[in-house]
């Protein structure tokens, strides 16, 4: 089954134009806070319509502008997790679940069946404030599932849950993907829940759509400033191809990439864990001052400048392990490498 | 003892308070889903003009429409055989137009508080929006819309100005509990004046402890 998205609308300021396709294994939709995340999934869901554009599910049309179709989003049959839940306050556990149930003869049986899939059995008779963030989570996903839904949009399924219970919650709605059997949307800010559960990504920026990549290819080869952004590079620097190498102007470093360099490359970027302490002479060192050390909770964040690098230059980023950092002789002048592998090539 | 002022009163407001609070859940809904603030406010400000307004002027405004010889009252006497002046029906009917705006407003602040994404998920889900509205919106929203249907229920229960007006007194027939205490002391009867004013006071009370305790519940939930 295959979820197929072409649509362009206007959301106040911001102009979506989102074109994606989602079938085997989750699709993660990775966009900064306000890039349109939710816009896009509820033109899914058809809880808003796109201005122009196309959204079918196996060649089946939900919307098309140009032929005038806009199924309501009682007929879509696309499931949808949205922050905090929604859970209808007023019901039981087994309410909440029977609600998604469109036959009535069907209702007893199927939440029934659904309470004990989804481990709910205690909670049933619970109303949802009574119930643990766990439970809450889990009668969501009940009570979907409950719907028969030909796709599932993860609406940025675990932002407003508490750090130390993340983990737990992550796993068992990993768990309740991988077990669904139709496309999935999981939009997300967080690169590492999107590497964790999610097989491909397209990352959204400022409304647009980038072109549907693998995960590992996120990280080794994001192509875009706002890609490498959201997959956690921290360094992001004007570049120039110069003779089959990189010119850095306000570093004033000429850099080596393991990959051809495409002419239309305007900036690289490097992470912080790539940058390496090293002796002089290897290939991509440079010298560099030591600005400011920031002691993190498992790693030692020291800020460089490149010693030709204009006044005004943004600095460099090392990220590394404390005890290297503990043991490093001088801390004051270094020579760092970055492996010709590492250097991201952006547009 | 005469009850027949304080039953036609409770029959009174109790037609009066179905009519207002289908009415007023029907356009509090409407109102809230207007996706234009201007037209929004607009709107509150006409649907709570009947609680500011003299009751004079809405009864003056109700006999020319349902008056015998106006447009309205003119038609349902030549089609239904029926008035609407000088009979407890016509005095609901008014009641029901001043006491709509305690109901709209209420339903009105609750349905605003209601959130949203509950249709939204409900619909995915398959939900109708009829079914939604009854099953999700009206049992989350029910202490507000109950906390408007007493007010309204109270405000009609002691309407005076309107009633008097198009219903005026007539013992046995249109008398209320507001008219009987208003014969009782213009004609000199101090203890029945006194009696009235004591089961009015009792059953306005009432009310508003039954809209304060619905208000603090519905604050404990949040």
């Amino acid at each position: 089954m295959k979820l197929r998205v072409d649509i362009i609308k206007t959301v106040g300021s911001l102009r979506l134009d989102a074109q994606l396709e989602a079938g085997e294994g989750t699709l993660a939709l990775l966009g900064a806070t306000g890039s349109g995340k939710t816009a896009i999934l509820r033109c899914i869901a058809g809880l808003s319509d796109p201005d122009e554009g196309r959204i079918m599910i196996d060649g089946e049309p939900l919307f098309d502008s140009y032929r005038h179709v806009s199924l309501p989003p009682q007929k879509r049959k696309i499931g949808l997790l949205t922050p905090g839940y929604a859970l209808f306050p007023h019901l039981t556990v087994q309410g909440n679940i029977a609600a998604a149930v469109d036959a009535k003869p069907d209702r007893e049986r199927v939440s029934v069946d659904a309470l004990r899939r989804f481990r709910l059995v205690d909670a049933a008779d619970k109303k949802p404030r009574q119930l643990s963030e766990l439970e809450r989570q889990r009668t969501a996903l009940a009570r979907l599932w409950a719907s028969h839904p030909s796709a599932v949009l993860l609406d940025e399924p675990l932002s407003v849950i508490d750090s130390f219970l993340k983990f737990g919650l992550e796993q068992e709605l990993s768990d309740f993907v991988r077990g669904f059997d139709g496309p999935v949307i999981w939009a997300s800010h967080d690169r590492g829940e999107v590497y964790r559960n999610c097989p491909s990504v397209c990352v959204l920026e400022n409304g647009v759509t980038q072109e549907v990549i693998s995960a590992e290819r996120l990280l080794s080869h994001p192509g875009t400033e706002g890609a490498a952004r959201l997959s956690g590079c921290k360094n992001i620097i004007g570049a120039i191809p110069r003779h089959n190498a990189i010119f850095i102007p306000e570093w004033g470093v000429t850099l080596r990439s393991a990959y051809p360099i495409p002419p239309f490359l305007t900036r690289v970027g490097i992470r912080a864990h790539q940058v390496r302490i090293t002796e002089p002479a290897l290939v991509n060192t440079f010298s560099v001052t030591v600005e400011r050390v920031i002691e993190d909770v498992s790693s030692t964040i020291v800020l460089l400048r490149p010693n030709g690098a204009s006044v005004d230059a943004p600095l460099l980023r090392m990220e590394l392990d404390r005890n290297t950092w503990r043991t490093t002789p001088d801390q004051r002048n270094l020579t760092v490498s970055i492996g010709p592998q590492d250097i991201l090539l952006l547009r | 003892m005469d009850w027949f002022p304080l039953l036609n009163s409770l029959r009174i407001a109790l037609l009066s308070t179905i009519l207002v609070f289908f009415a007023g859940l029907f356009a509090a809904h409407r109102v809230t889903r207007l996706p234009q603030p201007v037209l929004r406010s607009a709107l509150d400000a006409l649907l709570t003009l009947t609680l500011v307004l003299p009751p004079p002027v809405i009864g003056w405004l109700f006999l020319r429409c349902f008056g015998p010889g106006h447009m309205l009252g003119y038609w349902l006497r030549q089609f239904f055989g029926a008035r609407l002046v000088m009979n407890w029906p016509a005095a609901a009917l008014v009641s029901a137009l001043v006491s709509f705006p305690l109901m709209y407003r209420a339903s009105r602040g609750a349905f605003a508080r209601f959130d949203a994404g509950l249709t939204d998920v409900a619909r995915t889900l398959g939900r109708p929006e009829a079914w939604i509205f009854w099953n999700i919106q009206l049992p989350v929203c029910r202490r507000g819309v109950a906390a408007g249907t007493v007010l309204a229920f109270a405000r009609a229960l002691g309407e005076y100005g309107a009633t008097a007006m198009v219903a005026g007194y007539i013992p046995a027939r249109t008398a209320t509990v507001s008219t009987a205490l208003y014969q009782s002391w213009s004609g000199g009867d101090d203890a029945g004046a006194a009696f009235w004013v004591v089961l009015s006071i009792l059953l306005s009370g009432a009310c508003l402890l039954a809209v304060g305790v619905l208000e603090n519940a519905r604050k404990e939930e949040l």
